[in-house]
């Protein structure tokens, strides 16, 4: 499929690869796209990593060409071109330079990356994890398609700027195992830590966009969605999962108290549901070893006027689903009077799913992908919002209540969103 | 000229029940199958979502889901003197369209039909000779036997997760069931649905008039199921929006909660809606199909070459595009000769509603569900000695509470006002105190040699081609059974403590304004001889074996039952046959 000269490029770079590593094979094993099993763990290792999710347009049909944009608070960055095309792609980088991009955040020509790039995490894996990554990139198909990476606007254009963040908030540095934990638990570190990058969603972050470590996996909002709290506090996090439940989230994208939407189906659709049982078990006995915050508010009365509101529109609008207990139907309707992201600190993913409906994902376990209609037609600010806080405080639950400004603005924020 | 695409292995016209079954099982095979569906693509939480789909205006009375007769309509007539004209509304029966076809909108009645249904002329001519049966009756023998079918339906039902009650395990009679059923390997995936109070006090009152009731079987889920397919429905939540309507509730069984999501994930299945085929083309000798035309909605003409065509549309458009790619010899009333329009039919239903003390009875009629009932089948196909009552043929009767739509359900008792506040009055009292069959009497309708489908002489559609004429009318036999099992049917309404019962018998002529249900059928039937059959028992074109067609079109004539089950029991079994045997040695499976 390749042309005589990118191969003979490669060819090459191969016989250079050949004299460093005869110096260097102390550092790890180089990237060889002869090496099957070099090539196997890279794949998996770029699947764990979700390479595909942002370095991929969805539909597009040219896996890891680039050109998504990833929104940020700070304007849009576009994906690159990962593919080893010669001119648009990355196959004329050396593994010093891929290295440095993914564990370092550094560009070829010396400039930073931005975390949208999830180098803070990748840095967790080693060299030769990253390097196997790169064996596998180098077995795709090149695609030619040039993407402007950078469409931020003054002054988060100017690169330089990224210096001072790296000094603020980048630790490099592969993941040391715990040698008191047990090797699942070290695993789950590794991947929630690592490749994973769980926290680039799910924790959250300062105003320059760095993570509030304070606050590791305990829910942020971003574009639009509240990522939940995935420590292991009981109200709002995984504590009433078991481990079964967690990877059986994390593998088929439902389990008996809740479905995934949004982000999160992408990335089960592309990442965790191609992992192995036993990585995702890992993942799960990791995070439920997170005690979390285990503190919240004391439950609404019932005679509260919203709860009164808002228990009569959920008996109209939603129990036919999710049943006057909040129960729901295992895997088919969430059970939300169950579900910790119903009592989220900040209740976007709710507002969102109320007013503009959702579509759960679907996988090879649970192909069904049931949905949940749209009721922003229907319902007003101050009705979204009592039934809101009607599930968050029903059936033994305890939350904040969600004030109707709340709806509010995110009606008129998601009006504009194309997503 | 039409732009020719790439050939694919098999295309399936139309993604309804028995396209879905048929593009699930060949993509299983490992064949690249292309289906062609002339309406939109739907879904479950998208296109019914349960915050807007119970709208009676929308979906019943301005025909939602169904095929606007501008796009193709049919002309009507009774009798072949008279000039048909064509049908501008829908009336007697609704023509689907888009993707699930019939499945989104059905009531979800899943019965099989009497093993003697299958062997009619043969059973009726042995117990009261031939000279019984009226002398232009067309009824015959399917080529396959409720044997040849029993796994099949069982694999549509446990597709569905139906609901009911047994009455013949492997031939052992069960306490609850329909004891007049064939046997079963094995019990329904689910338990009956719980029923309301009206089939309750229709079931004591049939049950004290010496008949056996049982529960309607129902593909309205009675319990949260997860299908063979490993697809998740839910249990009915009794919204009695269930005919006319999509199922957001994933309640329903219909291609889109049963097949179709792990039909799309399949890298061997594409699809293309809002395409509609014109035409099935065969090579000079016109004895193999090339593949299919079909127009898009920019009227653009494109053709699509495969190995094997499978004709999967509703019954109507079947034999619609049989007679218009000129396959099959079209059927001639007259000389009684040819098979394409051959013995058409239709059902023979009627309803007796009963007005109750309303001080007395509450029903609650708005609890429905599209299946949920009690019927008897005493009165069903041979079940009864016809001998004394000179017809052949009968029906299920049942109150089956479908629901209580504002729309349509303001009964008043025989004589009150038709308008003003008298009336208003009596909608007001007997609202809850009803009786409104969704049912009522389900009557067989038999093939005649004067009723059938053929080319329209005189009206043409959008492509110039013919409209597709429908000659039918009730038989004198039909019109018999109908009042002799209304008057049944009366009798337990009337038991159950109705104060006054309004019987609505079937009469001739045939109206094409009244619906009655949409099981039109015939016109490509199955059989075991080829000069009165277009297709053999495994539903293959005696006249072209690379052409297999789907769907009621092939029922000989039409037993006292809603049709979907046999349909899908036929497809499954049809589909049994291309696996097992067609694509090892491609041509003809039955010698004739």
């Amino acid at each position: 499929m390749r042309n005589a000269r990118l191969t003979s490029a490669r060819r090459a770079a191969g016989a250079l690869v050949w004299l460093l590593a005869a110096v260097a094979s102390a550092v790890g094993a180089e990237s060889d796209p002869q090496d099957f099993t070099q090539v196997e763990r890279g794949r998996y290792l770029a699947v764990a990593s979700d390479c595909a999710a942002c370095h991929t347009v969805p539909g597009s049909g040219r896996p890891f060409a680039g050109g998504r944009a990833i929104e940020t608070p700070f304007g849009n960055i576009v994906a690159p071109n990962i593919t080893p095309d010669s001119e648009t792609g990355i196959v004329a980088w050396s593994d010093d330079a891929f290295e440095a991009a993914l564990r370092k955040g550094v560009r070829p020509d010396g400039a930073r990356l931005y975390p949208a790039m999830p180098f803070n995490a990748y840095t967790r894996m080693s060299r030769s994890d990253v390097l196997a990554i790169r064996a596998y990139l180098n077995t795709l198909e090149p695609v030619r398609h040039a993407v402007v990476a950078n469409m931020l606007p003054f002054p988060f254009n100017i690169r330089a700027a990224m210096r001072v963040w790296d000094a603020l908030y980048f630790r490099e540095g592969e993941y040391k195992p715990d040698p008191q934990k047990s090797p699942a638990w070290n695993r789950g570190a590794f991947l929630v830590d690592g490749p994973g990058h769980c926290g680039t969603c799910h924790t959250p972050k300062s105003f320059l966009g760095g993570d509030k470590t304070s606050q590791y996996l305990q829910g942020a909002t971003l574009q639009g969605w509240f990522a939940p709290d995935i420590t292991n506090d009981s109200r709002r996090g995984l504590g009433n999962w078991s481990v079964d439940d967690v990877s059986a989230y994390l593998r088929t994208g439902h389990n008996g108290a809740t479905a995934a939407t949004g982000p999160m189906a992408e990335e089960i659709a592309l990442a965790s549901s191609h992992m192995t049982d036993g990585d995702v078990r890992a993942i799960a006995t990791y995070l439920k070893s997170l005690p979390g915050r285990q503190d919240g508010p004391p439950p609404l009365r019932a005679d509260d006027p919203a709860m009164v509101a808002g228990q009569a529109i959920y008996r109209d609008q939603c129990s036919a689903c999710h049943g006057l207990d909040g129960k729901g139907i295992p895997r088919l309707f969430p059970a939300i009077a169950d579900s910790s992201a119903v009592r989220a600190t900040d209740p976007a993913t709710l507002i969102r799913i109320v007013l503009r409906g959702a579509r759960s994902v679907a996988t090879d376990a649970e192909p069904t992908s049931p949905g949940m209609p749209s009721y922003g037609w229907q319902l007003d600010d101050a009705q979204v919002a009592a039934v809101l806080t009607y599930i968050r405080n029903a059936w033994g639950s305890a939350a904040r209540a969600v004030p109707a400004e709340d709806v509010t603005r995110a009606r008129s924020a998601l009006a504009s969103r194309p997503d | 000229m039409a732009r020719k695409l790439p050939r694919k292995d098999v295309v399936i016209v139309g993604l309804g029940w028995t396209g879905s079954i048929m593009a699930h099982e060949l993509t299983d095979e490992g064949l690249d199958v292309i289906a062609i569906e002339r309406g939109p693509w739907r879904d479950s939480p998208t296109d019914f979502p349960p915050s807007y789909m119970q709208d009676e205006l929308r979906y019943r009375v301005r025909h939602e889901l169904f095929l606007r007769p501008d796009q193709t309509t049919f002309t009507f007539r009774n009798k072949l003197d008279q000039t048909a004209l064509p049908i501008r509304s829908w009336g007697p029966f609704m023509p689907p369209n888009g993707v699930g076809g019939g499945g989104v909108h059905w009531n979800a009645e899943t019965w099989r039909f009497l093993p003697s249904d299958f062997v009619l002329r043969t059973h009726l001519t042995e117990r009261y000779g031939a000279s019984f049966l009226p002398q232009d009756m067309t009824i015959q023998d399917w080529g396959v036997t409720y044997d040849d079918l029993e796994p099949h339906y069982d694999r549509f039902e446990y597709l569905c997760g139906t609901s009911g009650t047994a009455g013949n395990l492997k031939g052992q009679i069960q306490e609850g069931g329909n004891p007049f059923e064939g046997p079963r390997s094995r019990p329904y995936p689910n338990p009956a649905q719980k029923q309301p109070f009206s089939p309750t006090l229709f079931a004591k009152a049939a049950r004290e008039l010496g008949y056996k009731p049982f529960p309607q079987p129902s593909g309205n889920l009675s319990q949260a199921y997860t299908n063979p397919l490993g697809l998740r429905l839910g249990p009915c939540t009794y919204c009695g929006f269930c005919e006319w309507f999509g199922c957001g509730n994933y309640s329903k069984a219909s291609p889109q909660t049963t097949i179709l999501p792990v039909l799309v994930r399949k890298s061997n299945f594409s699809l293309r809606d809002n395409s509609e085929v014109t035409r099935i083309n065969t090579d000079r000798s016109g004895k193999r199909a090339t593949g299919v035309t079909f127009v898009d909605t920019s009227g653009e003409e494109w053709e699509q070459p495969a190995d094997l065509v499978i004709l999967s549309a509703f019954s109507l458009f079947n034999v619609q595009l049989l007679l218009l790619s000129k396959i099959g010899e079209p059927y001639d009333p007259v000389a009684n000769k040819g098979v394409i329009g051959r013995n058409f039919t239709h059902q023979t239903v009627s309803t007796v509603n009963g007005f109750f003390d309303s001080k007395k009875f509450n029903f609650n009629p708005f609890i429905g569900s599209g299946s949920i009932g009690m019927c008897i089948d005493e009165f069903n196909g041979d079940n009864f000695d016809h001998g004394p009552h000179g017809f052949v043929g009968g029906g299920y009767m049942g109150q089956v509470q479908t629901g209580a739509r504002p729309i349509e359900s303001t009964l008043v008792p025989p004589g009150t006002p038709k308008w003003g506040a008298a009336w208003k009055n009596a909608v007001r009292d007997n609202y809850l105190s009803t009786v409104k069959p969704g049912t009522g009497v389900h009557g067989s309708f038999y093939a005649y040699r004067d009723v059938y489908l053929d080319l329209d002489p005189t009206y043409r559609d959008r492509f110039g081609r013919p409209l597709m004429r429908m000659t039918i009318d009730f038989h004198d036999n039909e019109v018999k059974q109908n009042a002799f099992l209304t008057d049944k049917f009366a009798e337990i309404i009337t038991a159950m403590g109705a104060n006054q019962v309004a019987k609505q018998y079937r009469v001739a002529p045939y109206d094409a304004t009244q619906y009655q249900t949409t099981h039109v059928n015939g016109g490509a039937v199955m059989g075991a001889d080829p000069k009165t059959s277009a297709l053999n028992r495994y539903l293959q074109s005696w006249d072209v074996p690379n052409l297999f067609v789907l769907g009621a079109s092939a029922f000989p004539q039409n037993a006292g039952y809603n049709p979907t089950g046999t349909v899908a029991a036929l497809a499954f079994h049809s589909a049994a046959a291309i696996r097992d045997q067609y694509l090892k040695n491609p041509g003809r499976l039955v010698d004739a």
